[in-house]
């Protein structure tokens, strides 16, 4: 019972920053119709951003707080990750809107590597470990254990959400993107400028995935180049096994999966009698969008979409 | 006048690619390899064009076939089984060395074998959706790879697997260096003659595919799905058939990859191979043959070249600019700047394609 509830915890910590970045993915999907590979890429920026920031001020102001640094930090990576997405839609996805469907699709995994390998050259290619800002004592809820940094990925998470759902249902920025998702061409008729909606987006994606990628890297205390990639992907799976497209399908997919993968990895072992150990847990992700697409191509919450006329 | 021009044409660059391991071979091994490497690609490329180019269905799990190939020749022709397995090794007290005429057939037949049961369940989905779950597919074949050293030690897990055994034809040892009077042959540049064979004879199966009726049938899949129902075109065994297909193609590759390298480990079929594979497809002009090349052998040769050139570059950032770095580096701003200057890619087809071309939003 404890551990089930401790990898129920686990779960949804890890589906909250799934949730972060699947946001991401699917309001520039829903807009544009890109997969934005490049996503998680801008999550690692974010991360590797706030851990030189935090390097910094801790040399130069030894007596700060960690949750000052923490805050400050973030804030001044999400500046840089919007400031990277809004440029990368700029450059290499703007040009191609109207080209065939692959073309953008090639350079956002271009960007991708680029991001990578830029990351490679100004970070070095090393685990950098992640500086604990937080206490460190774990609160004990029922048998099981959280730390003050899960609870802060959970709060952060509800909050950015919380902001974002206002931003698109009640604001005038918001209506523009949900109309521009229609029907772009329509939307510009009625006096939306779809370029002015289609940066914000990408402004507020990176901002979601920079709060991401400082969670994720507080949670696990450690931080590369590389650490975007498979977050990344699962996200986007979140993203499909939601319904793409929609953002409450976002955040549902990214939570399930969450604990889909938690609990799975937790069990795995004992259901399999020892013959599949926890190293299997990056898999369930996939199978289960597979069995899930299978089954309803659409995901969980998405409209079902005729067939094109 | 023009079909003699042809000839001709077509007789020099035959000549030069008959002549270019000789030459390259003078400059080092390492050039050769980079040409056989290329070579692979192009392998690799021309099975992908079936299932992205002529069928429209994007495969972002592709290295998966070529992983599993390239397992399929790795465990049947290494010490690999024979040390895990006493009852193996009691079986086969000379080792294992399949023979490549059972080996090759075996490699092509499970990787085709799997992308039809890959197709199966994907048949419903298309665009995006298909992406991500042949994405997922190649992740899961790389997972599993990595982790099938426990409790039975069978792909000798992230260690990967070596000592594989190196072709044998008719008497003829491929890892061994041929030495007939005073020339020699390197072992790359015959594994050289023999990926160049195998390309173009593939060339020539693509090119009567693009044209026969399955050919035209997946282009009209392509174009569109449902006016292609209509006229009679049995979607679901077509779209089968180019899954399995492909998937041939890649674990014939793999096999040649296993063989040529030695060594095989999970990190060489990462999910970034899938990625830059699909890239040289779009790159070079997807679904049009020699555009499909020209991708492949610039995305995998001509970083290789550079690395070569770039010495002094590293010298100059301090080492942080390392050779595997730059070429990364160059394969993305490569794949970004021909996408942004050329959509269609850099040698498109002259025709079709309207789907690829103007996709609807």
């Amino acid at each position: 019972m404890d551990i089930l509830l401790q990898q129920i915890i686990n779960g949804l910590v890890l589906g909250s920053m799934y949730a972060l970045i699947a946001l991401g993915y699917t309001m520039v999907y829903g807009i544009i119709n890109l997969i934005n590979f490049a996503h998680g890429e801008v999550m690692m920026v974010g991360a590797l951003t706030s851990w030189t920031i935090i390097g910094l001020m801790q040399e130069s102001m030894p007596g700060t707080p960690g949750p000052v640094i923490l805050v400050i930090a973030l804030v001044i990576a999400c500046v840089v990750a919007a400031t990277l997405n809004f440029v990368i839609e700029k450059v290499a996805y703007r040009p191609l809107r109207n080209s065939p469907k692959l073309a953008p699709l090639i350079t956002a995994i271009g960007m991708s590597t680029l991001l990578q390998t830029l990351a490679m050259i100004i970070w070095k290619p090393t685990y950098k470990s992640y500086p604990t800002l937080l206490p460190s004592t774990p609160i004990e809820i029922g048998g099981a254990l959280i730390s003050p940094t899960q609870v802060m990925i959970l709060g952060f998470t509800a909050v950015s959400l919380a902001v974002l759902m206002w931003l698109v249902n009640y604001t005038k920025l918001g209506r523009a993107m949900r109309a521009t998702a229609e029907n772009p061409r329509v939307a510009g008729l009625m006096g939306v400028k779809p370029d002015f909606v289609i940066s914000a987006t990408f402004i507020i994606g990176a901002v979601l995935a920079a709060i991401a990628g400082v969670m994720y890297a507080s949670n696990y205390g450690t931080a590369q180049h590389a650490m975007g990639f498979l977050p990344g992907l699962k996200a986007f799976t979140a993203a499909v096994f939601g319904g793409i497209g929609n953002l409450a399908g976002a955040v549902v997919g990214a939570i399930l999966l969450g604990l889909i993968e938690s609990i799975g990895a937790g069990y795995i072992g004992e259901l399999t009698g020892g013959v599949l150990g926890s190293n299997y847990s990056d898999i369930f992700a996939f199978i289960v969008l597979i069995a899930m697409l299978t089954l309803r191509p659409s995901g969980l919450l998405g409209e079902r979409v005729a067939d094109r006329a | 006048m023009k079909q003699q021009q042809k000839v001709i044409l077509f007789f020099i660059a035959a000549l030069g690619l008959l002549i270019l391991p000789l030459l390259l071979q003078s400059f080092g091994n390492a050039w050769v390899r980079i040409a056989d490497m290329a070579l692979l690609y192009v392998l690799l490329s021309l099975g992908l064009n079936i299932v992205v180019g002529y069928a429209g269905l994007l495969d972002l799990g592709y290295i998966a076939f070529f992983a599993i190939g390239a397992y399929t020749f790795g465990l049947l022709a290494s010490p690999q089984l024979t040390d895990a397995f006493p009852a193996i090794a009691a079986m086969f007290p000379n080792g294992l060395h399949t023979p490549l005429w059972v080996v090759i057939p075996l490699a092509a037949g499970t990787a085709g074998l799997l992308g039809v049961l890959l197709g199966a369940p994907t048949l419903r989905l298309r665009g995006d959706y298909l992406a991500i779950v042949t994405l997922g597919f190649g992740e899961i074949i790389r997972v599993f790879m990595n982790n099938m050293d426990q409790p039975f030690n069978i792909t000798n897990g992230p260690k990967g697997i070596s000592q594989i055994d190196s072709f044998h034809f008719f008497g003829l040892d491929m890892g061994k260096k041929l030495v007939i009077g005073n020339f020699e042959l390197a072992s790359v540049s015959m594994y050289y003659y023999l990926f160049l064979a195998l390309v173009v004879f593939s060339v020539v199966i693509c090119h009567r595919l693009q044209l026969s009726r399955v050919g035209r049938a997946w282009m009209a899949i392509r174009e569109d799905e449902i006016a292609a129902k209509a006229m009679g075109i049995n979607t679901r065994n077509l779209k089968l058939l180019a899954f399995g297909m492909g998937a041939t193609f890649g674990g014939v590759s793999g096999a040649m990859f296993a063989s040529f390298q030695g060594f095989i480990s999970p990190e060489s079929f990462s999910l970034m191979e899938s990625a830059i594979l699909v890239a040289m497809v779009v790159l070079g002009g997807v679904g049009h043959l020699p555009g499909v090349i020209l991708g492949a052998v610039l995305l995998s040769a001509l970083p290789e070249v550079l690395r070569y050139i770039a010495g002094p570059l590293q010298e100059f950032t301090g080492g942080r600019l390392d050779a595997s770095i730059l070429r990364q580096l160059l394969i993305a701003l490569a794949m970004i700047a021909v996408m942004l200057l050329r959509p269609r890619g850099l040698w498109p087809s002259p025709e079709h394609g309207k789907t690829l071309l103007n996709a609807k939003s």
